[in-house]
């Protein structure tokens, strides 16, 4: 029998209301209780971590990866997919499918929670796919993927541009309660554009992706969640009116959930001036009108969610001509200290985080487990809010470089992440 | 003035005397090319490499005849693929021609921004010769040369560009181009071509070619090419023609000494009429004899002195 | 500190232009074939003036070239940057003429080997000569002049000026010490 007590931190829990200097108590990997509770006296050992200064907040989650096993080995394993997740804070990730094989049947989930079992350190939720091969023609096997352990179906970069397949999609998700994520984009409006257009893409001569080419398929996908009454869950929200267009829904009572990514409320489309492949990524960095309407919906709880979109490429597809580069770019690591940045400016306060990390996505995915409740595991991220660092890619677990933000100056960061009552990852 | 750059990348970051430079040397420079032995020993011992990753006819040429006229060693390379589909990225193909010590670098490129990637990988001096629909700071050069040279200014000129500007890299350098140097640029033509946000770049847009070219000095018509068609740009050639295009009726509302250009190759009968083409306000060929000697200058300036 | 002397003044200038002139076409018994090419900046005015002199004297007017010679240098890594080159123009064959090559200072001799290959690649003239101004010795190419205004001594790191009324305001040869 073991006791661990991590004592004197600031912990965060909206999901209990908790919210001021408590010491957790977790025996057998799962929370014994929260309060000014001492250990206690008996027939086990006891280990103290010392929280002092610091903050608890429940384990936080990932809900968007891409972790590229199997099939692409050489970008990311479930292994250091695995490792980045921890080392940035995080005790829960999903991740999506368009992995090759693609995702869409019980033995690719299989696989991956083989693999991620064999990693050991944080939780790993497949999100299966939409259609057979991401191809946008036949449903996958829902019902067998939700018993292997899918929490969610999403065919992510290959959006689903049939409106009725969509509709058919969510309809079908609801006899297994799983929760639809749509990338919204409209494949003809893009075009052949690579960056937001508008001006940049003007004086760069690179094609553009206009912002309806988003906003006009989240109308559509609101519009299919009245019309089946399947909620919906819009990914990496990048433009204005999509959020203004998700909130008119929220208001209307219709289940609609939102997610954004930390380079659309950190990033604009000049960070593609220089023609920095790194900085592309699909939907594209936008204009700065755009990035305070993210902002402001993460500030009114239009945007539910925080996630990565973490997306690693190799220098194969990051070292050659900007249109030919690849789409993404990784996040995992620096996730927790940009989002902390919108404390600094206002639009979060911690609690608001914390939802928006932790609570939102346990919620949106229905995890059995949300919060630091006694009984449940004891996933929590401890975090130093003072720690000041300069973002390193080189010292990422990523098998991936691909940031923009390799360089930047950032306050705060997670220092040690624990998985069910095990500590994954300290950096106290 | 000193000329320190070490590329020419586009036109935007050149500065109004940097590009007064490359005028004057060009200007000096054209009298080699009328000699009966057209060649300097300038270059003697420098390695210039074209590397073309893109079709192209007169700019290569055009290159190609500058560089031999300056006594540059001149080797071509031409790729159709991109580096990514030989599995070689783009920074591979800079480290294999940075290890052969070339003097120079002329990059045409299909895809906008390369020519300034290259740049950054390499120690050579890197001459964009036209990247996607970004730039093409020579071609500017030359349209500026030959303006000079017929209006003996730029400053204070009316300017309107015809066309495709929103695919058009000739388009984007000369209006960075000419209202750097003073001149008011205009741009017309159908808005599926006019780009958003163009008049960030200094130039005003409009629709109706006829008014346009009312008050304009020169006339600049840009090349339509015919795939377009597939997404949706305009109809047909015959309604782009009868709308858009420079014909000899179109330009009896032009002023007496207006000129035409054209960065070619033309399409006749599309956005220009052949005999406005061939007619007595075109100096479509004066601007390709100004090619070579403003590649010349350029030349000169990046490799002629001591590095 | 660095003091200038002048070596010539105006009318000094002028007594040996006419002088030059008058040795021009007494060698060449008159302007038969007679080609005059100033070397910029400072050659191309002294040829114009020569040629003003023999317009006057003799009452020909023989033809007028200016060359460059910025792209034959072989000195380049003597100098900061690129000098700005200005424009050659020899509107006219030089096969079978005699030229006579125009420059205020001879020194070193390795602008006037630089000229004379530029001439070359505009023709086979018959003769070429060299008319200078001041000639101050210091030479590393087996190069003479075959008019010259003034012979000076001067040690290797001295300067030594030539101002012009058409570009300077005044005419006058200066050396610093």
């Amino acid at each position: 029998m073991k006791r661990t007590v991590i004592q004197g931190g600031h912990v965060v829990d909206p999901e209990t209301g908790i919210d001021g200097l408590f010491d957790i108590v977790i025996e057998d990997g799962k929370i014994l209780s929260v309060g000014d509770s001492k250990p206690g006296t008996g027939d086990w050992k006891l280990e103290t971590i010392d929280a002092t200064d610091k903050v608890v907040t429940p384990g936080l989650i990932d809900m968007h990866t891409h972790l590229r096993e199997p099939g692409h080995e050489y970008k990311e394993t479930i292994q250091t997919g695995c490792l980045a997740a921890v080392h940035g804070g995080f005790t829960t990730i999903c991740c999506m499918p368009n992995t090759q094989p693609v995702n869409d049947n019980q033995s690719v989930t299989d696989y991956i929670l083989k693999k991620a079992r064999a990693a050991g350190s944080v939780r790993v939720y497949p999100i299966g796919a939409v259609s057979q091969g991401l191809k946008g023609k036949n449903l996958a096997e829902y019902g067998e993927m939700k018993a292997a352990g899918v929490v969610a179906l999403s065919d992510d970069g290959n959006p689903v541009m049939n409106a009725q397949l969509m509709r058919r999609a969510m309809e079908y998700a609801k006899a297994f309660e799983l929760l639809i994520i749509s990338h919204c984009e409209d494949r003809d409006l893009t075009s052949n554009g690579v960056m937001n257009e508008g001006v940049t893409a003007t004086r760069l001569g690179l094609a553009g992706i206009p912002n309806s080419s988003e906003s006009v398929m989240v109308a559509r996908d609101i519009a299919l969640c009245e019309l089946t009454g399947a909620p919906v869950h819009i990914a990496h929200v990048s433009t204005e009116d999509s959020v203004r267009i998700i909130r008119n829904a929220k208001e209307r009572g219709l289940p609609v959930t939102a997610e954004t990514a930390p380079h659309y409320f950190s990033l604009t489309e000049e960070a593609v001036l220089n023609y920095d492949t790194n900085a592309k990524v699909h939907p594209p960095l936008r204009t700065a009108k755009d990035r305070e309407a993210i902002r402001q919906g993460l500030a009114d709880g239009a945007i539910d969610i925080i996630a990565s979109d973490h997306a690693p490429h190799s220098s194969v597809e990051k070292e050659v001509e900007f249109e030919a580069a690849a789409n993404g770019l990784i996040g995992m690591e620096t996730s927790l200290p940009l989002s902390l940045k919108l404390l600094e400016k206002g639009f979060l306060s911690l609690t608001d985080l914390v939802l928006k990390m932790s609570v939102n996505p346990a919620r949106v995915l229905r995890l059995d487990h949300i919060g630091l409740k006694p009984g449940n595991p004891a996933d929590l991220t401890v975090i130093d809010l003072e720690k000041r660092f300069t973002i390193n890619a080189d010292t990422f677990r990523s098998k991936s470089r691909n940031t923009p933000f390799n360089g930047w100056q950032v306050k705060g960061k997670a220092v040690i992440t624990m998985v069910g009552g095990k500590v994954v990852f300290n950096d106290y | 003035m000193k000329f320190e750059k070490k590329d020419i990348l586009d036109i935007e970051s050149l500065s109004r005397d940097e590009i007064g430079l490359i005028l004057d040397t060009a200007d000096s420079l054209k009298e080699i090319s009328s000699r009966a032995i057209k060649k300097v020993p300038t270059l003697r011992g420098k390695t210039i490499v074209h590397f073309f990753h893109e079709s192209s006819t007169r700019t290569r040429t055009s290159f190609e005849i500058a560089a031999k006229r300056l006594s540059g060693d001149t080797v071509s390379i031409s790729a159709s693929t991109s580096s990514i589909v030989k599995g070689e990225t783009l920074a591979d193909t800079a480290r294999n021609l940075e290890a052969m010590n070339p003097d120079a670098i002329i990059l045409r490129h299909k895809a906008a921004g390369t020519p300034h990637m290259l740049a950054r990988l390499v120690k050579s001096s890197v001459i964009n010769a036209g990247d996607g629909m970004h730039a093409h700071p020579t071609q500017a050069l030359l349209d500026m040369m030959t303006i000079r040279e017929r209006k003996g200014r730029l400053d204070g000129l009316n300017i309107v560009i015809a066309g495709d500007i929103a695919h058009s890299r000739v388009a984007r350098s000369n209006i960075v181009g000419f209202t750097k140097m003073g001149a008011r640029v205009s741009l017309v033509g159908p808005p599926t071509m006019i780009p958003q946000g163009i008049e960030t770049l200094g130039a005003s847009a409009s629709y109706d070619i006829k008014e346009a070219i009312g008050d304009a000095d020169i006339i600049m018509m840009l090349r339509i090419q015919k795939e377009r068609q597939e997404s949706f740009l305009f109809p047909s050639d015959r309604e782009y023609a009868r709308y858009f295009g420079l014909t000899a009726e179109t330009l009896a509302t032009a002023k007496d000494d207006v000129l035409i250009m054209h960065p070619g190759p033309i399409n006749r009968g599309v956005e220009i009429a052949p005999e406005v083409a061939d007619g007595p306000y075109s100096v479509i060929l004066e601007q390709v004899a100004n090619g070579v000697a403003v590649r010349m200058a350029i030349l000169y300036l990046l490799l002629g002195g001591p590095r | 500190m660095s003091t200038e002397q002048v070596i010539l003044q105006a009318p000094d200038i002028d007594r040996i232009l006419t002088r030059i002139t008058h040795e021009l076409l007494e060698k060449h018994r008159g302007t038969e074939n007679l080609l005059l090419i100033g070397i910029w900046t400072g050659g191309v005015f002294l040829a114009d003036r020569i040629a003003a002199r023999i317009l006057s004297i003799d009452g020909t007017k023989i033809p007028r070239g200016d060359l460059d010679i910025t792209l034959y240098r072989d000195d380049w890594t003597r100098i900061g940057h690129q000098p700005i080159v200005r424009k050659t123009e020899i509107p006219f064959s030089l096969d079978g003429k005699q030229v006579v090559l125009v420059d205020d200072v001879l020194f070193t001799g390795r602008t006037v080997r630089a000229a004379m290959d530029a001439l070359i690649d505009f023709g086979r003239p018959d003769r070429i000569e060299l008319a200078v101004l001041v000639d101050r010795g210091h030479r590393e190419l087996p190069i003479q002049a075959n008019y010259v205004g003034k012979h000076i001594e001067t040690i290797h790191n001295t300067m030594v000026n030539v101002y012009l009324k058409e570009r300077a305001g005044r005419d006058e040869a200066c050396v610093t010490m």
